[in-house]
Formats: C-alpha cells, structure tokens, sequence
C-alpha cells in the first residue's frame, strides 16, 4: 500500500524540482490525449513546445511570446499576493476589461488632441479602473463577509456586458460605419502603446510587468507588508497577534491585483488589441490564475510559468491551424498543466512510502 | 507482593522510529486490581508504550501478555475485545451530539436509545460518575466530557483501564470525583494504567510506578514511600531548582482592567463578563481555570487582537484598550498566547521569520516598512541560545521543533523584548520539567526587574510556585484576586469550580 507521510519541513529540491516535473508529465498525458485524436503526439507536443521557441517561423513567435506573457505575468503577480494571503480574487478578468475601457475611453475622449500627457492619463485611469472594480468584492467582503470568490467572478461576467456595450455603443467608432469596436487607437500616435523595437514585440506593458515582477519580489521578501501577506495566508490567527489588520490587508490585495490587471488590459487595448472591441478579452485574467500557481505564488516563478503559458497559447494556436487540433484539445492540455503540478506539489510536504497492508 | 500471573505483562518492548527509539526494552507487569502510574517527561516514549497496548502501535521487538496469554492486539478493536479500554487525553466527542448519541457512535454494535440511556445511567450511578445521558456534549465542562469518554470505556467492562494524562483539565474537585471512581475499579479488580506528570497526584493514587526516560525504564518505586522531589529527579535524571525570587506587589500599578465584558464572538467561544484587575510592577498575577472559561479570550484583549473601549484597559493610566498589537508592542505590552503553532507562531515559516511576527517593533527588525533580516536573523539566534531550543539552526520552520522548544522560543521571543507588562497562557505545556523551571524563573527574573507579569495556567502547582496574586477565571467571569500565600487547595478549588459542578456521585459514596 501507498502511504503518504508528511515532511517535518517542506523539501527544497522538490519545490523546485515540481513545476518541470508537471510540465513533462503534461506533455505525456497531453501526447496520449492527442493521439487518441488521431494526431501524432511527438508533432504535436514539438509544434506547441518547440516550434515557437526553434522552429522555423520562430522570428515572429518569439515576439509574439513576450506579448503574450507581458499581461499573464502582470496579472498573476498581483493574484499571487492575494493568493499568498488567502485573499481569492478570481475576477482578474473582469479587472482587466474594465481597466482597458477606462483607459481607452480616456484615451478616445482626448481623440483627435496631441500631447505627451495623454498616454500617461490613460495608464492611471486603466490602473484606477481595474483597482474600483476589484475594490467591490474586496469591500463586500471586509464589510459584508461575502465570499470574494463568488462576488470576484460574476463580476468578470458584469464587465463583459459593460464591454460589449462600449463596443456596440458608448465607445463605438463614429467612422466605423457601423462596425462594432471603438476607432483604434494604434493609429492614434498620442493614446496608443506601440512596439518599443520594430518587430520585436516589445511593448511599455512588457517593461510594466519586469517591474511589477520586481515590485512583488521586494514587497514580499523585503517589506513588513509583504511578510504580513505570507503571514496572514499561513496562519491567519498568528498574522492578527503580530498585529495584521486583515481588512486593510484583503483590500490592499484586491487593490493591488485589480490595478495591475487593469494596467495589463490598457496595455492591451492601446498595443496589440488596438480597439476596444466585443471580443476583446482572451481570458488573460483567468488563465493568469494557472500561471500564478504554475510559478508558485512567487514572482520570479510567474515570469517563468507566464512565458512557459504563453509558449502553450502560441504553440497550440500553431498546432491548430496547422495540425487541425482542436481549441478544446488545447485548452485541456492547458489545464492539465494547473491539474499535474498541484498533484505533484503533495511531494513537496510529503514523502510517499510503500508499506505492507497494515493501517 | 509476587504474583503468580500478572494481568498484564510486558518483555523487552523495543519501538524505533526514524532517528528516535521511542521504547527500548521496556518491560513492567500490571497486578489486577492495582493502579500503575508510568511516569516520564515529554518524549520519554509513555505515549508510544501504552500505545501498543492499545493495538495502535506494532513493537519492533519484544512480547506483552494478558493473563498469561500472548497478547498482540493488530488494532484497537482487538485490544478492546481482549479487555484493555483507554481514554485518551484529547477526547474524540462530537459537540453537537448528546452524551448517548457519542457513546453509541463508539460502539460495533448499539443497543437502542433507551437500553443505552439505562445502561449509562447505571454505570454512572455505580461509580459516582453524574452523567445525563440527554445532555449535549457541547454544553459540557471538560470534566464531563471526560466522564463520557470513561463510560463509554466502562461500559466494555474493562479488565486493563488505560488513563492519558486524565487531571490535566479538571479542577480538584473533579480530581478528587475521578479518584474515588478509579478506587472503585481497582477494589473490584480492574487494573488501571495511570499516565501523568503530576507527581503528588501519583503519590496518592498509584501503588507502582515505573519511571521512564529516553524510553528507557529508569526506575520502578512505590509512589507513597517517595517524596516527589525524588519522582521529579527520576523523571529528568537530574537535580531540580525550584525557582525562587523576591516577591513583590508593593509597586506601583502598571496594568489595570476595568468593567471588562464582550460578548462571544462565535458559538462555542465564551462572553467575559465584568472582568476587572490590576497588576503592580514586580507582580505576578496568576490566573487559574480550566480550559474555555475565557482565558483566550482574555489574552485577546490583553494582547491588542481584541480591541476594546479604550478606558477598559489601561497602562500606567493611559488607556490602551483601544490600540491594536503593535501599538502596545511599542508601548511593552506583550503576550504569549497558548496555541504554539497557528497563533504565536507561524507554522510554516523559519524562526527567524517567527521572530520577525513580535519582535520587529522593540527590537528594531524594520525600517521605514523594510526588513532587516540579518537583525531577525541574529535575535532568532539570540532566543535560541538563551532559552535552549534545540534546533539546527534559526533557518528551520516552525512546526519542525517539538512542542517544547517551541515553547521556550515563544516565551523566550516575549521576554527578551523586555516587556513591562507580559501576558503568558500555559507558558509551559508541553514543556519538560527542567525546561520548565527555566521559563518560570525567566518569568519571576523578569517580575524582579520590575516588569507586571499575568500568567494563565490550568497547572495549579506553577501558579502557586509563581504567583504573588491569583484569581480565577470561570466561565467568562474572574474572581476577586487574593494574595497566592495562604492560599489552600480547598481555597482555590472554590474559587476555580464556582458553583459549577461540584456534585460528587450518590453511588461513591
């Protein structure tokens, strides 16, 4: 029989040694699932893992990957906070549309003036906007007690409405004849978030999330509210005896989480997106949750685990236009990333120990 | 007294675990109808002996008989068919049930409501155990609770009882209850296994003791011929100082309680209720009670975790009552509360990063928000030296230390901030007898250099060694305190129980 017998401490090597562990055991169950959808695994496995990084049209993924992974760290620095502290803030995709249509309409409300202060105005309302909508759970529940998992995700379903409205309606471009979508603001040179380097991909949002990743490092290791965040998520009795107020400590959570993801969404919106659109969320906000937990709830392990994700976004894209896989297979494929490293974290507080059938 | 076949006998029980041998050769015998008292400081292996006895343990080596037979239970079920029952010190009682519903739940195979009730009754009637069967166990002292775990053994009929620790959560009355029933059985023949460090308690009940140590058998003796100084000296294998200082309550006040009440703030909390004291410079209040009368709740307010109008707490006539724990930190208010792990410190977390939780106001660990951690680093170190926590070294977490140097890291982290008032609960639980004396005597040092010191403690024998002044503190309410000199068993049993359950069984008598 399988025993489970808990560590006196938590082993190091395995903490680090879980994460790489989970990723190659998705590509094998990953590999039989894409075989059993008549694809062939060892392909389909390169095509997501190796071709964007090696391959031959590698020069415009691997732009592609930083943009995409820009907005996954961004966000999931600021939800690990929270996850650190035992705050759930699930509606990080809520925070991020309603970050980029305040920043957009900022921006679209100066359209057609120049100035150098535009952009910066527009960087602090997407900021404001994702903070407002992430203080609304975080304010039910310091008041109310209700559960900010709930309250943080139908709110995601809240900003969706809001969105579409602005695209069909309050923000809709005056000269799109009649197109949904607002006018776009790539081509508004004073509102909009351009390439950094031609044909890299490198945008300010790219450069915001290497400071953010920053920012939580020394926040969480080096400053009294970082350690009051990893106090009050590891024992939240001990956190309140050293003095943790946990109200201020679940609103500064959500305040943190929620501005960074509505930082992201204006980046977004103002660079790669370029308009506000229906579609314009790809789950960013939802998909950083898995990138936070993939890279441990610390922020050198996000910037990793969100370009690793990233690498999944762009590669399975890849593998479904050109193997013909479909959207589903990947986004299971995604999600058995999440699902493996939790199952393999057991190993990082218990050690397994094989024993004859006695309880 | 030889006799012909022991009821229980035991032969070079050996149990190792990885990197520690609980029980090495370990032998003794158990006579029926005597009471063995198995004696032994934290870690000396009392848990994991009694442990094979009951079937939870297998030895590595060695052999135990019942009547003469082999015994070798594989489970507790087996030892329980087989006459041996135990209650356990921490009890497995489901709050919400009522006293019949979790005796039943115990059972392989209940009789119906009433025939229980009966029975229950009965045996409760027999052996001066009052018990309402209807009664739920939420609604309980702990005392009760531990009647209905001793019935709930009783009604197996048992030949070998097994005691954990019982007195640990009874006043002396209900000691005095508990004893008279464990007579009883024992002059019907029932052999009883006795664990506890409470040594005058052994002198009076146990005809035989074996004395363990490293999980070794040290010593055997007969309990009433040995002072307990010499039990104690068995038990640690060294000479024992008992702490000594001058005592003082002529300073001025520095702490001062006033109209203290709070609701509970869940259901199975306690309300404190017109709660009012002072403490003077060089005092040590002890507080006495059992368990859940309000003594976190106390410390809560005392320690800042539960603020209060500001008037009702105050220090050196500022009120505080108000301020949060670091305000009063910073003010040398400072507390340790009971629950090590969770509460004064972070499980999962290094001792330096459990220093940081208290320490980085008075000692200076941060600035402008940011932390030194070379300075939390060092003053982790500085604890573990002064109060000997053996660990490897301040990098390791919390909850890899044992309970006892746990402890004196807690304790110690509160002392070497040199408060001006310190709050204690169970400031030595768990902790073994020598490490002990060394926190009580940091403790009374600490009075002499003019700090106030309140300690709350279900260990009677420390508050009288420590005290100056003691009250106590039953179900939310804090008796009048007295000066500890002159105080007598009888004095302070009245004070602890109130008018609350101090009924002794008809059928004692």
């Amino acid at each position: 029989m399988i025993r489970l017998e808990k560590r006196p401490e938590p082993s190091r090597a395995w903490t680090w040694a879980t994460p790489p562990l989970a990723v190659v055991l998705t590509m094998i169950a990953g590999g039989v699932l894409f075989a059993f959808l008549g694809k062939d695994p060892v392909i389909a496995i390169k095509t997501i893992f190796w071709d964007p990084i090696l391959g031959e049209f590698a020069f415009y993924y691997r732009g592609q990957l930083l943009v995409k992974a820009a907005p996954l760290v961004m966000i999931a620095v600021g939800l690990a906070l929270g996850f650190r502290a035992g705050v759930w803030n699930i509606g990080a995709e809520g925070q991020y549309i309603i970050g980029a249509l305040c920043g957009g309409a900022v921006g679209l409300a100066f359209y057609p003036a120049e100035g150098w202060y535009i952009f910066p105005l527009m960087v602090i309302a997407g900021a404001l906007g994702g903070w407002a909508w992430a203080m609304i759970p975080g304010l039910l529940r310091t008041k109310f007690h209700t559960n900010e998992i709930l309250v943080s995700l139908l709110l995601v379903y809240v900003a969706e409405q809001l969105l579409a409205a602005s695209a069909l309606r309050w923000l809709k471009n005056p000269e799109g004849q009649g197109f949904p979508g607002s006018r776009n603001l790539a081509q508004y040179p004073a509102g909009s978030n351009p390439e950094l380097i031609a044909g890299t991909g490198m945008h300010l949002g790219i450069v915001a999330a290497f400071i953010a990743v920053i920012f939580a490092y020394v926040l969480l290791n080096r400053h009294m509210t970082g350690f009051h965040i990893r106090l009050a998520g590891q024992a939240p009795r001990a956190a309140r005896f050293s003095g943790v107020n946990p109200a201020r400590l679940v609103l500064f959570c959500f305040g943190v989480s929620g501005a960074l993801a509505g930082l992201a969404g204006l980046f977004e919106v103002a660079g790669p997106a370029g308009q506000i659109s229906i579609d314009f969320n790809t789950g960013y906000g939802f998909t950083a949750i898995i990138v936070a937990f993939l890279g441990r709830l610390h922020p050198v392990g996000i910037l990793l685990a969100g370009l690793l994700m990233a690498l999944t976004y762009i590669g399975g894209e890849a593998a479904q236009s050109t193997m013909g896989l479909p959207a589903a297979a990947i986004q299971a494929f995604q999600g058995m990333l999440l699902f493996f490293l939790l199952a393999v974290d057991v190993l990082t507080n218990y050690r397994v120990r094989l024993s004859r059938g006695q309880a | 007294m030889t006799k012909a076949t022991p009821l229980l006998l035991i032969e070079g029980l050996t149990k190792a675990y990885p990197g520690v041998v609980a029980n090495k050769d370990v032998s003794f015998s158990i006579g029926a109808g005597k009471v063995h008292a198995l004696l032994g400081e934290n870690g000396a292996g009392k848990s994991t002996l009694v442990k094979t006895i009951y079937g939870l343990v297998r030895p590595d080596a060695g052999s135990m008989r019942l009547h003469g037979e082999p015994y070798a239970p594989a489970d507790p079920n087996a030892a329980r068919a087989a006459g041996v029952a135990m209650v356990f010190q921490h009890f497995s009682l489901f709050d919400a049930l009522d006293v019949a519903e979790n005796i039943a739940l115990g059972m392989q195979d209940p009789p119906p409501r009433s025939t229980l009730a009966a029975k229950i009754r009965e045996v409760s009637q027999t052996y001066g155990l009052p018990l309402d069967p209807g009664r739920t166990v939420g609604d309980l002292s702990a005392g009760e609770r531990q009647r209905v775990e001793i019935i709930r053994c009783l009604l197996q009929a048992p030949k070998l009882l097994i005691m954990d620790e019982p007195t640990s959560v009874l006043t002396p009355q209900e000691v005095e209850i508990l004893f008279r029933t464990l007579r009883k059985l024992a002059s019907e023949g029932t052999a009883i296994l006795y664990i506890s460090h409470k040594l005058e308690e052994i002198r009076g009940l146990c005809d035989s003791a074996t004395v363990l140590r490293l999980g070794e058998v040290v010593d055997t003796c007969t309990p009433s011929e040995v002072s307990a100084r010499d039990l104690a000296e068995m038990m640690v294998g060294q000479t024992l100082i008992t702490p000594t200082r001058v005592g003082g309550t002529d300073g001025a006040v520095v702490l001062e309680v006033t109209g203290l009440s709070l609701p509970a703030s869940t259901n199975f909390g306690t309300s404190l209720k017109e709660i009012g004291f002072q403490v003077r410079a060089g005092e040590v209040l002890g507080i006495g009670g059992v368990a859940g009368n309000g003594q976190d709740e106390l410390l809560a307010v005392l320690s800042g975790e539960t603020v209060t109008d500001a008037d009702t707490v105050r220090m050196n006539s500022q009120p505080i009552g108000a301020m949060g724990p670091v305000e009063r930190r910073r003010l040398g208010v400072l507390a340790a509360p009971e629950e090590r792990l969770g509460h004064a410190a972070a499980p999962d977390l290094s001792l330096t990063e459990n220093a940081m939780l208290t320490g980085a106001q008075r000692r200076g660990l941060t600035r402008n928000g940011f932390l030194n951690w070379t300075k939390a680093r060092a003053f982790a170190t500085e604890i573990i030296e002064a109060f000997d926590v053996r660990t490897p070294g301040p990098g390791h977490v919390a909850r890899s230390l044992s309970g006892g140097n746990l402890q004196k890291f807690v304790i110690g982290r509160e002392i070497l901030q040199d408060p001006q008032v310190l709050v204690v609960n169970q400031p030595t639980w768990g902790v073994d007898a020598s490490a002990a004396a060394a926190i009580r005597q940091a403790l009374l040092d600490l009075a002499t250099k003019g700090a106030a010191i309140i300690v709350i403690s279900q260990d009677l024998d420390e508050l009288m060694e420590i005290s100056d002044t003691f009250a106590a503190l039953n179900e939310g309410r804090l008796s009048s305190p007295r000066p500890a000199a002159g105080l007598s068993v009888e004095d302070i049993g009245l004070m602890l129980g109130g008018a609350h359950d101090l009924e002794v069984g008809h059928g004692a008598a």
